[in-house]
């Protein structure tokens, strides 16, 4: 498939150089999946995502208003100017209507900008950063799973209320991984924790963290806490095991942490991290019904929170195009707004005025390796915690304009 | 009597050249020509010192990548118009240009091209911590602004004569420069140092001097970059956009006028269309290297030149292409 | 409990980080080893060097995955196989380069290392294949004033047998002897009956085999990932500069020295840990342009 867009491409280079400039065609919805194909966010959302998309459409029928939905993607490499270059061309040459998933933070706010400044969509199921709703909204930007506030909110909080008052950092160095730690920083210190310190490490690049691990533990604080993702947090709890943090009587915050996250590291490693997820495949009937399907199609992989929040986002996207009459930007995402959320990823969720998508989220903990019956049984649900307590009130001195 | 006819025909084919810049945004992506334009500029730049001076820099995108940095910075945060930002920019690729220029210019050939790497890459690390620079993020959002507060730049078309018009200054101020009596004592330089020494010039003055024409035209190109898209990030100050720029010159032939220009299209026709492939750009890229290198060392636009021409006047008109780089002896275990 | 400190810093920390920038030492040791070698004998500036040990990183987690070959059998096998790879190469296209300007061959094994990056990127991802210490070398020693990976101490150690061994076979033995001459003065050794090119082949591939061994040694530590090369590439090439290009010793105290240098920085002023080895060849080149154990022209 992918050697097939390859010779496609090489074809259109040797035709000299260039399509000619289109409108936008409203003879096709195009949804454009843009994520990290190759690098360190793969697992957690990649062509998992595209495999969820695509049931999304296929499920609903394969048309919108009586045009085909047609489904493009490609990889950014965590790169923010790759990124925009791709947006770029997709809205300008290739009739992109909305930009979907975008995982890693920068490369979020950069598409935001731009799908902001030219009237497209931007459905964000994956990025963390909880400035997408905050200083950096957009009137046509939704931020659907997850983000930053509600993972301090949950581990945050609640590691601090199980005695671990002093925390060091280590920190993605990039937008997401400040984000979260701005974050959790305030939820432990609202909570009465202090922060022992913090270290910045290149992204994306860094394999080996030894040096920040071992800085972490000459801190000497109760919790050691991971602000970053996919690979990095794999190969953080990793090599904490080698260097014994948690021997040395230090506990481990993952502060996210993705189900094929903790699939890499096997619970020998992982048991007794506790996460703040939006969703799991195991949690009801419904979710193991849909997530049944979708392993099918991805060699027997359960989703991740934000490929079930990709199919989520997809449908309602759908749904509202066809209940605006139309596909342009902000009639659709009025109705999106208007619209609330049922089905298997969230019950009653609404988005609010400033794109944030408001549901439940679960804190868990992972099991022990006795405690798991099979392959992706890795989570016991700890408590739900309710949309509105889950994520940041929508106060216009978090700096949305849209906010009044 | 010749030399005039192909003078004529060279004029000829510039003019050419222009009348279709001026109607190409009308039938190509005017995204990528701009992006054409911009790495043509730093290109041209580049094989100045390349082709002309006989000097491979392999850090050349620190000048780029840091003025469009700096560029970047004063149109956001400085809010200053499109026009006094790059020329910041330029400015910029002068400053870090007579530094590194000084420290590595006392060495030849294949020590140069490791210490303007290295150097480069401080820079980089260098731009990946300071606040500035917000890192990985970059620098986003970068306002184009109103030309002389006249011309708005947010305007496609705008934009596009905007670069068009500073790519040919550039261009031109390069052709002025080598043909320039300051330009025929480089040559002299190149074709035989310590002639040149002996005859009383100060060989390392006029290296340096070319070096850093050099890198402010780089920075003039990174500024314009960061201009037209709005966000200047760490993938333009790293090596393997210096290679790139090498790549281009390769590709288009060193030492010829038209050659970077060439290669400028090529490559970012090949990031263009390859883009949402990944590796697949790096790995093409690997292969046309390793084919000019093995194969078509003249580049280009060279072989289109040694076939147009008679093969006498091919080796007294045309540049060396090779450039005849000194080294000192190599040293022992 | 209390905890020691030197200089106001606690000294598991130091320790800790002075180890560390021992092992990268040894690492930036290994292979500006290689390209010093490769420098020194043959006059080209190996690009490559980089995508060479990560492929010897590579060889060896392929062995494990489809062969089931495990750590010590592929600290020999990735090296010779790479090592065969590499005088491949040179056999087919660094040979016919040789009688031009020595910028081509740089310009090649430029090229050479994006094709190689571009293709292990494209199959593997970037994220990184885990590779396992072998059991014998698990666990660590709790030495009291640091904690210290036992796998990480036999890093320095294997390192320092194979610099050591490198260089008493260029410089003590007959066959050094002959690589040596016949890169000095190729038409008088020659004439003597020996083979020339093939004692370049071979020295090529003496070089690329060290980086793979380095690769081996970094597979269980440093996640084997198509970019692992081409981070380290450029600081060895740094490493070279200042230690003097062409002069094995030289890259090798070097690479050993700015590891530690780097370490120390780590401690003490962390921001400047992945520049301080740039400054240090900016000094050098404004004080001794041939570099510390280098001879000038």
């Amino acid at each position: 498939m992918k050697a097939v867009k390859l010779m496609a491409a090489m074809c259109a280079l040797a035709a000299g150089m260039g399509a000619a400039q289109a409108q936008v065609s409203d003879d096709v919805v195009k949804i454009g999946i843009l994520n990290d194909l190759s690098g360190p966010y793969a697992d957690l959302a990649g062509m998992g995502s595209v495999i969820a998309a695509r049931m999304a459409v296929e499920d609903y029928g394969g048309k919108v208003l009586g045009k085909t939905v047609e489904i493009v993607f490609a990889d950014h490499q965590n790169k923010p100017d790759i990124a925009s270059n791709i947006v770029n061309q997709w809205i300008d040459t290739e009739k992109v209507d909305v930009v979907s998933d975008v995982p890693t933070s920068s490369v979020a706010l950069a598409v935001q900008e731009i799908t902001k400044n030219k009237n497209r969509i931007h459905l964000n199921s994956t990025a963390a950063s909880s400035d997408l709703t905050g200083s950096k909204c957009s009137p046509t930007g939704i931020h659907y799973t997850y983000d930053t506030y509600a993972l301090a909110n949950g581990t945050g909080t609640t590691l601090v209320k199980e005695g671990g008052d002093s925390w060091y950092f280590i920190t993605a160095d990039y937008a997401f991984g400040h984000a979260l730690e701005k974050d959790t920083t305030a939820a432990v210190k609202a909570a009465n924790g202090k922060i022992a310190g913090t270290v910045r490490h290149p992204f994306p690049g860094t394999t080996d963290f030894s040096s920040f691990l071992l800085q972490a533990q000459g801190s000497q604080a109760k919790v050691v806490a991971f602000a970053n993702a996919g690979a990095d947090t794999i190969n953080s709890i990793k090599q904490a095991g080698e260097f014994g943090l948690v021997s040395g009587g230090q506990r481990l915050a993952g502060l996210l942490v993705f189900l094929s996250d903790v699939h890499s590291l096997g619970l020998k490693v992982a048991q007794g991290l506790v996460v703040t997820t939006g969703f799991y495949w195991d949690q009801n009937d419904e979710t193991r019904a849909w997530s049944k399907k979708f392993g099918e199609k991805n060699n027997n992989r359960m989703p991740t929170m934000v490929q079930a929040g990709v199919y989520s986002s997809t449908m309602h996207y759908l749904k509202a195009v066809d209940a605006a009459k139309t596909d342009e930007a902000k009639a659709v995402v009025a109705k999106m707004k208007e619209m609330p959320i049922n089905d298997f990823f969230a019950k009653n969720g609404k988005i609010r005025e400033d794109g944030r998508m408001v549901h439940d989220m679960m804190l868990v903990q992972v099991k022990k390796p006795e405690e798991s019956k099979g392959p992706y049984d890795y989570y016991k649900i700890l408590r739900v915690i309710p949309g509105d307590e889950a994520f940041r009130p929508m106060k216009a001195e978090f700096g949305c304009p849209l906010v009044k | 009597m010749t030399n005039r006819a192909s003078a004529n025909g060279t004029t000829a084919l510039y003019a050419l050249l222009l009348v279709a810049a001026l109607a190409a945004p009308f039938f190509l992506y005017p995204n990528f020509l701009m992006r054409a334009y911009c790495f043509a500029l730093f290109a041209c730049a580049f094989n100045l010192l390349l082709g002309y001076v006989g000097l491979l820099s392999f850090g050349h995108a620190a000048f780029f990548g840091f003025a469009a940095y700096v560029t970047g910075h004063s149109a956001k945060i400085w809010g200053l118009g499109p026009e006094l930002s790059v020329i910041l920019g330029a400015l910029a690729g002068a400053v870090l240009g007579l530094v590194i220029g000084g420290i590595a210019i006392r060495r030849q050939g294949i020590y140069f091209a490791m210490i303007t790497l290295a150097l480069a890459q401080m820079l980089y690390f260098f731009c990946l911590q300071a606040p500035f620079t917000h890192g990985e993020d970059g620098i986003q959002a970068i306002p184009r602004g109103y030309l002389l507060g006249m011309f708005d730049l947010n305007n496609g078309l705008t934009m596009y004569y905007f670069v068009l018009g500073v790519f040919v200054l550039g261009f031109l101020l390069i052709q002025r420069t080598i043909h320039s009596p300051f330009g025929q004592i480089l040559k002299a330089i190149r074709e035989n140092e310590p002639r040149a020494i002996s005859l009383g010039y100060n060989a390392d003055r006029y290296k340096l001097l070319a070096f850093v024409i050099s890198t402010t035209l780089s920075g003039v190109a990174g500024g314009l970059f960061a201009l037209t898209f709005q966000i200047a990030a760490l993938n333009n100050v790293h090596w393997h956009f210096s290679g790139e720029v090498v790549l281009m010159t390769l590709l288009g032939g060193m030492g010829t006028v038209l050659g970077p220009v060439v290669g400028a299209f090529l490559v970012a026709a090949i990031q263009q269309y390859l883009a949402a492939f990944g590796a697949w750009v790096s790995i093409f890229q690997g292969i046309i290297f390793v084919a000019c290198v093995l194969l078509f060392r003249r580049g280009i636009v060279g072989e289109i030149i040694a076939l147009l021409r008679p093969r006498g006047k091919a080796e007294a008109e045309t540049v060396s292409v090779t450039p005849q780089v000194h080294e000192p002896a190599r040293q022992g275990v | 409990m209390t905890v020691a400190t030197i200089f106001g810093v606690p000294m598991n920390a130091l320790f800790g980080q002075l180890m560390l920038g021992l092992i990268n030492g040894a690492f930036y040791a290994m292979l500006s080893l290689g390209l010093a070698l490769i420098f020194g004998m043959l006059n080209i500036i190996n690009f490559a060097h980089g995508a060479l040990y990560m492929m010897g990183a590579f060889v060896a987690y392929l062995l494990l995955e489809h062969a089931g070959i495990g750590y010590w059998p592929a600290l020999i096998l990735a090296p010779v196989v790479v090592g065969l790879f590499g005088m491949l190469i040179e056999r087919l296209a660094l040979k016919p380069l040789y009688k031009l300007d020595h910028l081509y061959g740089l310009l090649f094994t430029f090229g050479l290392a994006l094709i190689i990056e571009g293709l292990f990127r494209e199959f593997y991802g970037s994220s990184g294949q885990v590779y396992a210490p072998p059991p014998e070398l698990t666990g660590g020693y709790n030495l009291g004033f640091m904690y210290l990976p036992i796998y990480r101490g036999w890093v320095v150690v294997a390192s320092v047998i194979i610099c050591l061994g490198t260089w008493l076979l260029i410089e003590k033995t007959k066959l050094g002897s002959y690589l040596r001459a016949a890169t000095e003065n190729p038409a008088l050794v020659q004439a003597f009956g020996i083979n020339v090119p093939a004692m370049i082949t071979l020295t090529y591939g003496l070089g690329v085999a060290l980086a793979a061994f380095a690769g081996v040694l970094a597979a269980p530590i440093y996640s084997v990932n198509p970019l692992m090369g081409s981070n380290l590439i450029i600081v060895v090439f740094a490493v070279v500069v200042i230690g003097g290009m062409g002069s094995i010793l030289g890259s090798v105290v070097t690479g050993f020295m700015l590891g530690l240098l780097e370490g120390l920085t780590k401690v003490f002023y962390p921001e400047a840990s992945s520049t301080v080895i740039f400054v240090v060849m900016a000094i050098v080149l404004l004080i001794k342009p041939a570099g510390l154990f280098g001879r000038a022209s």
